[in-house]
C-alpha cells in the first residue's frame, strides 16, 4: 500500500474510533512495531541511497501526523467518557438532604436565655428557688402578713399545711438576701402560680425578678437599668414611663411602660390605643424586708424588679393566645425552630 | 372604681381637658383603665311633657300623643312605649335628631298618623339598659331645654384602678383631693346644711370588739316611703355604676361614694333594743342582704341587737334589718372600724363589697361626723322626716397611732438618686395634708388622718418622687463598675442541655408541675403525692413526681393532631416525697415515638426505638464528661421489663430510660412504642474540664472478630473482657454487628468486634497485633464461653 493511503485510511480509522481501545488498537495497527508505517520505515532500506532522505522524511512526517490525529482523538474521547461519567452521576439537587431535623426551644425558654443574657452582660447572676414554699418567705418576709389586702392580688394555691406554690420569684429574692453576701446583684427566673384562669391567665406563668442591694443604688440608677433591658431586648431606642404603684415589699414601687413597640407609641390593639405597653413592676426594696432580712437599711438600700416572661414572649413574637403555651402542641412550637 | 369627670370637677377645677386628667391621674398612680361617655351620642333631643295620649286609631299597641317642649305649636308624636300617658315628662327627640346608632329621626307615617318625632327610653340614648319603657323626667325640668344639657349629659366616666394601699381616694373627695395637689386648685367641700335637732329617740351603742373603733348613730323618723331619688342623685349613682333603689339606700351609697364613708341604714321597726358592735359567737348565722345565710367564724365583727346579729360589720347589713319598700324610720350606721379587723374577712366568704374594699383599707377616722351630718341632710332633704341626736361610741384605744416621721433631705437623695429642693418638698408634704415641722437636716412630718399607707420615711419619699413626677427623676447608671456574670464551665447548663436536645430533633414542651391524679396513678401507681388543697380542676390537682404525665398527655394531643413523629422534652422541677420530706428534683426527661427519622426519600422508614433514643441520653451524658457512666438493666413498673436501663453517673444513680410498658401505653390508648428517659439535672451536670493528651503519632492496626456468645451476654461484659485482656493497646472497641439466625445456633448471637490497636511511641508490629487477638479471644471464651466464629 503507498503512503498516501495509508495515511488516509489510518486516519479514518482514528476518527471512526469510539473508544479508548478501539483507538489504541488503530494505533498499534499503524505506528506499533509490527504497525504498517513501522513496516514502511523497515522497508527504507530497499531504496536508493538518493531517494532515502525523502521517503524517511515523508514517512516521519506521516508518523507525526498521525501520531497527532491519535493524540486528538485520545483527549477527545478521554472527555466524552469523563462528561459521560458526570453526566450519569447528576442529582436532582433539590431533594431535601437526609437525616434528623432540628427541633425548638420553647419560645419562654428563648424569652427566658435573651433576658438572662442581658442581664448576664450587666453583671447579674442568677438565682433559684423552690417553687413549694412557705407563707414567710412568699409573704412574710415581704411585707404582706396575713390579711393583707395585696394577698387578694395573689390567688395562692395552698397545700393546707403551711406550704404553698411560689405566686412570684420574690421569695428567691429573700433566700438570697438572708444567705449571700452583699452587694447582692442577682435575677431569678421562674415558674410561678395563681390560682386564675381565663383568657389572659394561666395557672402558672414564669417571672424573671431582679434584686441589687447595695451601698449606694437608687430609683434613677433602677430606672436606667430598665431601660437599658428594654432597649437591648426589643432591640431598638424604646421611650419608657414609670407610673406609681403599690407593692408591699417595694417603696417607691412602679409600673414600667415602653412605647409600644407595635405601633411606636400611635396606638394600635396590642397597646389598646395607649401608645404604651406595661412590662414591669419595680421598686426600691421596702426598708421592712430588708430589716426582716437582716440587713442594715441604714447602710444599704435595694432595687428589685419583675417582668412576666410569657408578656414579652408575646410582644416579642406576637403570640396572640397565652393558653397556647402550655398546649405543647407541634404545630405552634414548631414556629420557633430558626435561631 | 367608675369616677365621673363632672362630680370630680364639681370638687376641683383643673382645667385639665378629659385626655389631660386621664394622663395626670395615671402618672400619680391612680391607673385610667378606660374612659366611656355618660351617655350615648345625640342631638336635638329635648325635655317634652306629653299633655294629650290617644288611642291610634289603627294599631292597638300605639299611642298618639301631643306633645308640648315649650314651642308655640304641640307635636304630634306616634309612640308605642307601654308607660307612655299624659302629663310625663320625656326627652323627645325632634325632627333631624340623630341618636345613637346612627338612627336619625324624620317626620314619619305610622299606619297612617303622622309622627314628629320621638318619645325616648333610656337605652335609645345610650343611658343605660332599661329599655322597658320611656325615660320618666322630674316634672319640674324647663320643656324644650337640651336634654344633655339639663343632665349635664356631657360627661366622661373613668375606670379607674385603685391600689391596695389608697383607700383614702376610693372617693370623689379623696380623688379630688389628689388632683387639687397636681393641679394646684383649691379643693371645694360639699356644702353640708345644718341639721336641727327634732326629737330625742336614740338607740344606744356600744363598742365590745377590738378593732370597733368608732360609731355614730343617729334615728331619723317620719320618712316619706313615697319620696323618690332625684335624678342628679340618681346619675351621679349611674355613672358610678350603682342601681338607684329608692331614696334611704341612695343616701347612704351616695355619702360613701362622695366621701369615702361607707354607711348602712337599717329600719327602725326591725332593731330591738341596743346596739351592740362584738366579735361573733361561733358558728353564729347571718342572713345578709342579698340573701345568702353565713356561719360566721369568731374573729369576724358584727352589728348586733338585742335578738343577735343584725350585720356584718364593715361588710354588709343583715336582710332582717334591711330598708324596705315602707319603711318610715331609720337608724343610720356611721362607722369607723380598723383595717385589721376587716381585712380578709370578707373575701372569706367571697364577698367584695363597697364597704369592706374601703374599711379594709382605711376609712378617714375624722370624716364621720362630716359623713353622717351629710347623709342627714340628704335624707331630710329626699324623704323630710325628723332626725334625732348623733349618738356616738367611742373606744381611742383603737383608734389608728400616728407617729411623726423623720424625713432627712439626705435619705431623698440616696433613695430616688436626686435632690428636690427643700422648698419643693415642704410645698408637697402641706398639699398632700401633712404636717410639717422642718427639723435640723430634715422635717418631722405627720401624715393626715385619712392616710393609711405612709408609716416611714420611704413613704413619704415615694410620695414627694409621685407628686414630683417619677419620670422628672433621670435615668443614671450606677457608678459602680460590674463585669459580666458568666456560667461556670464546671457545670453543664440547662441551656446546654437543652440546645443538645434540640438539635437532636427535640421540641421543647412547658407543662404545668400540677397533673391529672388520674393519668399520674396509672404511670405511677404506687407514688406518693403531694395534693393541693385548693387546685383549678380535677385535672390539675398533684404536683407531678415525674415529667413523664406532662410528655405523654402532649404525645397524646399531638398524634390526635395527626403528628407521626414526636419528639419532646422538658426541664423542670418534679417534687418527690421521701420518708415524708418533699424533694424538688431539677430534671431533664424526655419522650419519642413514631418514625425512627422524619418521613423522607433517603432513608428506611423505621420506628424509633431504644438505641435511637438512647444515643440521644448518650449525648447528653457526655457533655458533662464523666467517664463512669452505665446503662444497667433495671425494672420499672411504668416501663418494658426488657426495655429499661437505669442510668448511672460515678455510680450515683441519674434516671432511667426504657419504653412505655405495653400495658400502661394500652391503658393510655397510645399505639405504638413510646420511649422515654429522665434524668436528674444535677447527676448530669457536673463537668470535667477537658485534659489534652498526646496524640499517637504511628498508624493503628485494625484487627476484627466475631464471637459466638450466650443470648444473655451483653455488650458491656464483652468490652470489659476485652478491655482487660488488651491491656493498654486498646484505643477503641467498636462493635460494627449483632447476628442472629442460620448459622447461629438458637439462645446464641453472633457479636463482630473491631479492635483499634495503637502504641503511642513506636509503630506496632503485626505479631503484637496478633498476640492481642490471641489473649482477647482466649479471655473472652474464659470469661463468657465466648466462641470464635469461624
Amino acid at each position: 500500500m503507498d503512503l498516501e493511503s495509508l495515511v488516509s485510511n489510518a486516519l479514518t480509522s482514528i476518527q471512526a474510533a469510539t473508544d479508548s481501545a478501539a483507538l489504541e488498537a488503530v494505533r498499534v495497527g499503524v505506528l506499533g512495531k509490527k504497525g504498517a508505517l513501522t513496516d514502511l520505515l523497515k522497508a527504507l532500506g530497499s531504496l536508493s541511497a538518493e531517494d532515502r532522505p525523502a521517503a524517511g522524511a515523508r514517512i516521519n512526517e506521516a508518523k507525526t501526523r498521525l501520531f497527532e490525529a491519535i493524540e486528538a482523538r485520545r483527549s477527545l474521547l478521554d472527555s466524552q467518557a469523563v462528561a459521560k461519567v458526570l453526566e450519569e452521576g447528576r442529582l436532582d439537587v433539590s431533594l431535601p438532604g437526609r437525616g434528623a431535623k432540628t427541633g425548638a426551644l420553647h419560645p419562654v425558654t428563648r424569652t427566658r436565655l435573651r433576658i438572662e443574657a442581658i442581664f448576664r452582660s450587666a453583671g447579674f447572676g442568677v438565682a433559684l428557688g423552690p417553687e413549694v414554699e412557705d407563707d414567710f418567705h412568699n409573704f412574710e418576709a415581704l411585707n404582706i402578713p396575713a390579711d393583707h389586702p395585696a394577698r387578694a392580688m395573689h390567688d395562692t394555691f395552698y397545700f393546707g399545711d403551711g406550704r404553698l406554690l411560689r405566686t412570684h420569684t420574690s421569695p428567691v429574692q429573700i433566700r438570697a438576701m438572708t444567705s449571700q453576701p452583699l452587694p447582692l446583684r442577682l435575677i431569678m427566673p421562674g415558674r410561678v402560680y395563681r390560682c386564675d384562669s381565663d383568657q389572659t391567665h394561666t395557672p402558672m406563668f414564669h417571672q424573671v425578678e431582679g434584686l441589687v442591694v447595695d451601698e449606694d443604688v437608687s430609683f434613677s440608677n433602677l430606672k436606667a437599668i430598665l431601660k437599658r433591658f428594654l432597649e437591648e431586648f426589643f432591640e431598638k431606642p424604646l421611650a419608657i414611663r414609670l407610673r406609681p404603684s403599690y407593692f408591699p415589699f417595694t417603696e417607691p414601687s412602679a409600673e414600667v411602660d415602653c412605647a409600644c413597640v407595635f405601633c411606636h407609641g400611635k396606638g394600635c390593639r396590642v397597646c389598646k390605643q395607649t401608645g404604651w405597653l406595661e412590662v414591669l413592676g419595680c421598686g426600691m426594696v421596702h426598708p421592712n424586708v430588708l430589716k426582716q432580712c437582716g440587713i442594715d437599711h441604714e447602710r444599704y438600700r435595694g432595687y428589685a424588679f419583675g417582668m412576666g416572661i410569657e408578656r414579652l414572649t408575646m410582644l416579642r413574637y406576637d403570640v396572640n393566645d397565652i393558653r397556647q403555651y402550655f398546649e405543647n402542641d407541634l404545630r405552634f412550637l414548631a414556629q420557633f425552630e430558626q435561631g | 372604681m367608675r369616677v365621673s369627670r363632672a362630680w370630680l370637677e364639681s370638687m376641683v377645677s383643673s382645667g385639665w381637658d378629659a385626655m389631660q386628667l386621664s394622663h395626670r391621674l395615671t402618672m400619680a398612680g391612680f391607673e385610667v383603665e378606660g374612659q366611656s361617655a355618660a351617655a350615648g351620642a345625640f342631638d336635638q333631643v329635648v325635655i317634652g311633657r306629653v299633655v294629650k295620649c290617644e288611642p291610634h286609631p289603627a294599631a292597638d299597641r300605639l299611642k298618639v300623643t301631643e306633645v308640648d317642649i315649650g314651642s308655640a305649636q304641640l307635636l304630634q308624636i306616634v309612640c308605642g312605649a307601654s308607660n307612655v300617658r299624659a302629663g310625663l315628662t320625656v326627652p323627645v327627640a325632634c325632627v333631624g335628631a340623630t341618636l345613637p346608632g346612627d338612627v336619625h329621626i324624620k317626620r314619619a307615617k305610622l299606619r297612617g298618623v303622622e309622627s314628629n318625632g320621638m318619645l325616648c327610653s333610656a337605652r335609645e340614648l345610650g343611658l343605660g339598659e332599661d329599655a322597658e319603657g320611656l325615660l320618666e323626667l322630674p316634672s319640674e325640668l324647663p320643656l324644650g331645654r337640651n336634654f344633655r344639657e339639663a343632665l349635664e349629659l356631657d360627661d366622661i366616666i373613668f375606670e379607674l384602678n385603685f391600689t391596695p394601699n389608697r383607700g383614702d381616694a376610693l372617693s370623689t373627695l379623696g380623688l379630688a383631693r389628689e388632683v387639687a395637689v397636681l393641679c394646684g386648685q383649691p379643693l371645694r367641700m360639699p356644702e353640708l346644711s345644718v341639721v336641727a335637732v327634732s326629737h330625742d329617740q336614740r338607740v344606744a351603742v356600744t363598742l365590745s370588739a377590738p378593732g370597733a373603733g368608732r360609731f355614730l348613730g343617729r334615728v331619723i323618723t317620719g320618712l316619706n316611703p313615697q319620696a323618690i331619688t332625684p335624678l342628679w342623685m340618681k346619675e351621679r349613682l349611674r355613672r358610678a355604676g350603682l342601681r338607684s333603689l329608692g331614696p334611704l339606700v341612695d343616701v347612704t351609697n351616695y355619702v360613701m361614694l362622695e366621701l369615702g364613708q361607707p354607711m348602712h341604714a337599717y329600719d327602725r321597726r326591725r332593731l330591738s333594743g341596743a346596739i351592740n358592735v362584738r366579735l361573733a359567737k361561733a358558728d353564729e348565722p347571718l342572713t345578709l342582704l342579698d340573701g345568702t345565710t353565713l356561719q360566721l367564724k369568731s374573729d369576724v365583727m358584727v352589728i348586733a341587737d338585742d335578738a343577735g346579729a343584725v350585720g356584718l360589720a364593715g361588710i354588709m347589713g343583715g336582710e332582717k334589718s334591711g330598708i324596705a319598700a315602707d319603711t318610715t324610720e331609720v337608724f343610720l350606721e356611721v362607722a369607723w372600724f380598723a383595717p385589721s379587723a376587716i381585712a380578709g374577712r370578707a373575701r372569706r366568704h367571697g364577698l367584695l363589697t363597697d364597704a369592706s374594699q374601703r374599711f379594709e383599707r382605711g376609712v378617714d377616722p375624722a370624716g364621720l361626723e362630716r359623713a353622717m351630718q351629710r347623709a342627714t341632710g340628704l335624707l331630710l332633704q329626699l324623704a323630710g322626716g325628723q332626725a334625732g341626736p348623733v349618738v356616738s361610741a367611742d373606744a381611742p384605744s383603737q383608734w389608728p397611732v400616728r407617729n411623726p416621721i423623720l424625713l432627712r433631705e439626705k435619705s431623698i437623695k440616696q433613695l430616688i438618686g436626686i435632690e428636690i429642693e427643700a422648698e419643693r418638698v415642704q410645698k408637697i408634704l402641706l398639699d398632700l395634708g401633712m404636717g410639717v415641722a422642718p427639723v435640723s437636716g430634715g422635717w418631722q412630718v405627720e401624715s393626715p388622718s385619712w392616710r393609711f399607707d405612709i408609716a416611714l420615711e420611704a413613704d413619704l419619699i415615694e410620695e414627694l418622687a409621685r407628686v414630683y413626677g417619677y419620670n422628672q427623676i433621670p435615668e443614671i447608671d450606677a457608678l459602680t463598675p460590674t463585669l459580666p456574670y458568666l456560667p461556670s464551665e464546671h457545670r453543664v447548663s440547662d441551656e446546654r442541655l437543652a440546645s443538645l436536645l434540640v438539635d437532636r430533633g427535640y421540641f421543647e414542651a412547658i407543662n404545668y408541675t400540677f397533673v391529672d391524679p388520674a393519668l399520674q396513678s396509672v404511670l405511677f401507681a404506687d407514688a406518693s403525692t403531694l395534693a393541693l388543697a385548693n387546685p383549678l380542676s380535677s385535672e390539675l390537682a398533684v404536683m407531678r413526681v415525674s415529667l413523664w404525665s406532662g410528655l405523654v398527655k402532649n404525645l397524646k394531643a399531638n398524634s390526635r393532631r395527626q403528628a407521626d413523629r414526636v419528639r419532646l422534652f422538658e426541664i423542670g422541677s418534679r417534687f418527690v416525697m421521701n420518708l415524708g420530706q418533699l424533694q424538688e428534683i431539677h430534671t431533664v426527661a424526655g419522650l419519642a415515638w413514631g418514625r425512627s427519622f422524619s418521613e423522607q426519600w433517603g432513608l428506611k422508614a423505621q420506628g424509633v426505638d431504644f438505641y435511637d433514643v438512647k444515643a440521644d441520653v448518650e449525648a447528653l451524658l457526655a457533655l458533662s464528661g464523666q467517664p463512669a457512666v452505665t446503662f444497667a438493666a433495671a425494672n420499672l413498673p411504668t416501663l418494658h421489663p426488657g426495655r429499661t436501663a437505669q442510668i448511672s453517673v460515678n455510680g450515683e444513680a441519674a434516671g432511667f430510660i426504657g419504653e412505655l410498658h405495653p400495658k400502661v401505653a394500652a391503658e393510655l390508648d397510645l399505639d405504638g412504642a413510646v420511649y422515654l428517659f429522665e434524668l436528674d439535672v444535677e447527676k448530669i451536670n457536673i463537668a470535667q474540664i477537658p485534659v489534652s493528651k498526646d496524640i499517637s503519632r504511628f498508624p493503628y492496626i485494625r484487627r476484627d472478630i466475631a464471637v459466638v456468645v450466650n443470648e444473655a451476654t451483653t455488650f458491656n461484659e464483652l468490652q470489659h473482657s476485652v478491655t482487660v485482656a488488651a491491656s493498654g493497646l486498646l484505643r477503641e472497641l467498636k462493635v460494627f454487628d449483632v447476628y442472629r439466625g442460620k448459622g447461629i445456633e438458637t439462645g446464641k448471637k453472633s457479636v463482630a468486634l473491631g479492635l483499634i490497636l495503637q502504641e503511642n511511641s513506636r509503630t506496632l508490629t503485626d505479631a503484637e497485633a496478633d498476640s492481642v487477638v490471641q489473649r482477647v479471644t482466649t479471655a473472652l471464651n474464659a470469661d463468657l464461653q465466648a466462641v470464635l466464629r469461624d
